[in-house]
């Protein structure tokens, strides 16, 4: 009599061995908490797969300063629910420098404070191998990266070097300087995200559901005023609509969606309902053609 | 169809419940973009409602400015993307896909492009539960198509989806579907495929890919779509042998001492007796352990821990199988290797073998035939290029539990990894055991002067180092070999200081003395050559003669005369050793230069002036040497 294991199950499984593997073989790996709902879907494997013991790494969160204020609430209580160590990284020289999206630019800001945040994080602590939330279905970018994926010491991705993946043999030997980004959830895809956030009852920031939030509208899209950093242009009042987010990010350059999903199921049926992609609400992506690419080259994850 | 599912809309807890039920399926698609592959995976993404209204946009403007179909969609833009890609110097080698419909999750892999076409393949067929073979209805099976067939085969695929596509363009003929079904089955026959389905389709009009079309009346047999939501995996690998490749030891506290790994096949229940390799110690299950409770059977595919009842001592890499049922324990196997890197697999070369959870060195002792992936005709062979496929001989430094890869995937599937760069050169599956001669390894490889230098990839050499006490022999010769270390290279120095004090404290410097010095030092650096070694030797050795004699111990190419030319003067400036000040006080006889001759070399290999150059600069000057004469290859030389 066959077990038929759901595509789920599947997924969660292969998600396990690939974090066993890294437990096994690194020599001080780390899990990248971005709070967003990959992050907490990876989490929660992660919980799984070392079960009875707690995961052999901590979380590191590289703070931008702009994140959504309940991001950062969220992150602390999950941490200390699971009983797990988070290292928080600033980086403290922009905060300094008064680097921001609003003055900066999203470009300058996203590399000030998240990239080059995240390659003087790895390098204060060391860290061999990093965990990330990352899926291949995200973007073109993604769909040819490996689920181990090598870094040089300057954290550069060589996208014509890569080494073959096969079966489920990881080959997580690296040079000295060299280090591993490693992506789990690589065979995942959003609406699974949601599936397994449902199933499994998987807490998540309530910013992925609706309610009625001050926002204003910046190039067509609506962002929301989550603290009085966000300079007003003239006559420009923040106005109450019942919005949405479908990625988690620094606050003024993630797009919110007009919505009435205040439940997970509503959001979900919204999702499969819905015509347009998912990294739509994220600034980020617009700012060149092959934008996604050439950060990962340049050293974000 | 996909998604389209009316619960969505009026009852979203329901169809979340459903969905949750959903199985998965990987499949792989091989073909050339010829072939319509692009379109086929692009329609596929499309009527599964897996595209976006963004994208669509995008794909529809894309389809006007460039596609190929007029003011239709072309659906193989949606899925290539490569063409900017390929602009910018990106080689694609494979892309995962994925779309699902209500009943199952698909992940498709796509290996686009002829180029690295093997390894991309394999890569791909991997993982892959079922492949899909695309061709084109006016053509029939091509080259091409044994090619795919093989390596589908090879990678361990069992089922095939014969896809003739372009059926439009040859009028739905049912007589030509049956001749390429029966040609492919004639031929295919040796593959070992268990099940091949033959779909007539034309995935530009859409025909019999998600619907049965009504252009093809006379087909009775499934959709495409209908097919893959509807085809068994899994069976085998659940009713094969129990195996549990430990990964991860599981020690919370001293109370609790679990066995964490990924089922790779079979079942287990709570109290069977299990047996782990390749120990052959024996117990039964206790627990088995997950995060959302104790289970009281596992099956293949399961991440779980397990807790035996008894303590006995397994580690990662250890195999924990059924007792009746172990895997074969081995040091030595035949196997499959596909190569996959630029510098070709040598026999006797070492290289660390990656196989369920365990990391160990060994090497191919014998390349016994390459196998032609198009003619599938075998061909004796030195070594493996980039690609080729081969049936060889492996051996271990240490024995693992493993299966035969038609057997098991899992724990017959074996990755190749190079010890210098420790990139992955090349993948295998074993076919079975060595078993009769336990020493085939040693019989097969002679460990020699070319075996040694091998394992430590590089061309064993002296630089004999001759010249003036103080000329700078010993401070060029340290650079030298420090520049030699930082490459990875294998050295050692022989000079005055090392030899004089022990090897050869019996000799003085009359000239007798000088020679049986160097002939010493000579026997020594010829040994150190079989070892493997590149070494530097710091003499004075003063006489043409003794560096000739060093020379023919020598083979061919391995002396390498390094003249350290300065001029006494300076050398009596720099009296590093105070030597020169004695000399002129006649406190030391026989002294090179005063009062003992020396003998310039006439054709120094390398000749280097201190006196016009420091010694960084001489050092580069022998380095260049080296690099220019071959001696700094990375996959050394001095073989066949």
């Amino acid at each position: 009599m066959t077990k038929t294991l759901t595509h789920l199950k599947r997924l969660e499984a292969e998600s396990i061995q690939i974090m066993r593997e890294v437990a096994a073989e690194a020599e001080n790996p780390v899990m990248l908490y971005s709070v967003g709902k990959d992050s907490a879907v990876m989490l929660h494997v992660a919980m799984k797969a070392f079960y009875p013991s707690k995961p052999p790494f901590p979380l590191l969160h590289v703070d931008t300063t702009w994140k959504f204020r309940e991001m950062i609430a969220f992150r602390d209580k999950m941490a200390k629910d699971l009983g797990l160590e988070l290292l928080v990284h600033i980086n403290e020289e922009g905060v300094k420098a008064g680097v921001g999206p609003f003055t900066h630019g999203s470009a300058t800001h996203t590399d000030i404070m998240k990239t080059q945040a995240l390659k003087a994080a790895l390098d204060k602590y060391g860290f061999d191998a990093a965990f990330g939330g990352a899926r291949r279905d995200e973007e073109k970018s993604r769909a040819k990266e490996r689920v181990f994926s090598f870094r040089s010491a300057q954290h550069r991705w060589d996208p014509k070097n890569q080494r073959p993946e096969l079966w489920n043999l990881y080959n997580a030997r690296k040079n000295p300087g060299e280090s591993i980004r490693v992506f789990p959830m690589s065979n995942w895809t959003e609406l699974d995200i949601w599936q397994y956030i449902h199933l499994e009852n998987i807490p998540i920031p309530s910013l992925y559901l609706s309610k009625k939030r001050p926002v204003v509208e910046r190039d067509g899209q609506l962002f929301m005023v989550d603290d009085d950093r966000m300079p007003m242009e003239d006559g420009e009042e923040p106005m109450m609509k019942s919005v949405r987010f479908r990625t988690l990010g620094c606050y003024p350059l993630t797009g919110a969606v007009e919505s009435e999903a205040d439940t997970l199921e509503d959001v979900i049926q919204e999702m499969l309902l819905t015509t347009s992609s998912e990294r739509q609400g994220r600034v980020i992506d617009h700012d060149s053609a092959a934008s996604m690419e050439k950060k990962k080259q340049e050293g974000y994850f | 169809m996909a998604h389209q599912s009316d619960l969505i809309a009026e009852d979203i807890a329901a169809y979340l419940k459903a969905q949750e039920e959903k199985s998965m399926l990987r499949f792989i698609t091989c073909g050339s973009v010829d072939d319509g592959k692009s379109t086929l995976i692009g329609r596929l993404l499309y009527d599964s409602k897996l595209i976006f209204e963004d994208q669509l946009n995008a794909l529809e403007a894309d389809s006007k400015k460039m596609g190929t179909q007029g003011q239709e969609i072309d659906f193989a833009l949606l899925v290539d993307g490569l063409a900017a890609e390929r602009e910018q110097g990106i080689t694609i080698d494979v892309a995962y896909r994925f779309f699902s419909t209500d009943k199952r999750k698909f992940i498709v892999a796509d290996t686009p492009g002829h180029e690295q076409y093997t390894r991309n393949m394999a890569t791909g067929a991997s993982t892959a539960d079922v492949a899909i073979l695309l061709i084109d209805a006016r053509r029939g099976v091509l080259t091409q198509t044994r090619r795919h067939s093989f390596i589908c085969s090879l990678l361990g695929i069992k089922r095939i989806v014969l896809a003739v596509n372009k059926m439009d363009l040859v009028d739905y003929s049912q007589d030509v579907l049956n001749e390429i079904d029966a040609d492919y089955r004639a031929f295919a026959k040796d593959f070992g495929f268990e099940d091949i389905v033959t779909i007539p389709l034309s995935a530009l009009k859409g025909d019999n890919i998600i619907e049965s079309s009504d252009a093809t009346p006379w087909y009775e047999g499934p959709s495409l779509m209908h097919y893959l939501e509807n085809v068994q995996v899994g069976d085998a690998r659940q009713a094969a042998d129990f195996r549990l490749p430990v990964q991860w030891v599981n020690r919370p506290n001293l109370d609790f001492r679990g066995f964490s790994g990924t089922v790779a096949s079979g079942t287990i229940k709570v109290g069977d007796p299990i047996k782990a390799l390749p120990s052959a110690q024996e117990s039964r299950v206790k627990s088995i352990v997950t995060y959302d409770g104790d289970l009281d059977e596992a099956v293949a595919g399961e991440a779980i821990t397990l807790t035996l009842e008894d303590e006995i001592d397994i580690s990662r890499g250890d195999i924990i199988a059924g007792k009746d049922h172990p895997p074969e324990v081995a040091d030595q196997f035949e196997a499959k290797i596909i190569w996959m890197h630029d510098d070709a697999m040598l026999p006797g070369r070492p290289y660390l073998f990656k196989t369920a959870n365990k990391i160990i060195p060994g090497a191919v002792t014998d390349l016994k035939h390459k196998i032609n992936v198009n003619t599938l005709a075998k061909a004796a062979a030195k070594q493996l290029e980039l690609n080729e496929i081969g049936v060889c001989n492996i051996g271990l430094d240490s024995r693992i539990a493993f299966d035969a890869y038609g057997d098991n995937k899992e724990t017959g599937a074996f990755i190749i990894i190079d010890r210098l760069t420790n990139t992955t050169v090349g993948v295998g599956m074993i076919d079975f055991a060595l078993r009769r001669a336990s020493n085939i390894h040693w019989q097969a490889l002679d460990v020699n002067k070319n075996a040694r230098a091998d394992q430590k990839h590089q061309r064993p050499a002296v630089l004999w180092f001759t010249g003036l006490s103080g000329s700078g022999k010993s401070t060029i010769a340290n650079i030298v070999e420090k520049r030699l270390f930082a490459r990875g290279r294998h050295t050692y120095t022989l000079d005055g200081d090392n030899v004089r004090h022990g090897l050869n404290q019996d000799l003085g410097f009359t000239d007798a003395d000088r020679v049986e010095n160097i002939r010493r030092v000579g026997e020594v650096a010829k040994l150190m050559v079989d070892a493997g070694l590149m070494v530097m030797t710091s003499f004075i050795s003063p006489f043409r003669a003794e560096r000739r004699m060093v020379h023919d111990l020598m083979a061919e190419g391995e002396f390498i005369e390094v003249f350290v030319d300065t001029p006494i003067e300076v050398c009596a400036e720099r009296d590093p050793k105070g030597l020169y000040k004695k000399a002129q006080a006649g406190e030391i006889k026989n002294f090179t230069g005063y009062d003992s001759p020396y003998e310039e070399p006439e054709r120094a290999a390398i000749h280097v002036k201190t006196a016009e150059a420091d010694a960084e600069t001489c050092a580069d000057q022998i380095i260049d040497y080296l690099e220019e004469n071959g001696y700094l290859n990375a996959n050394g030389g001095n073989r066949d």
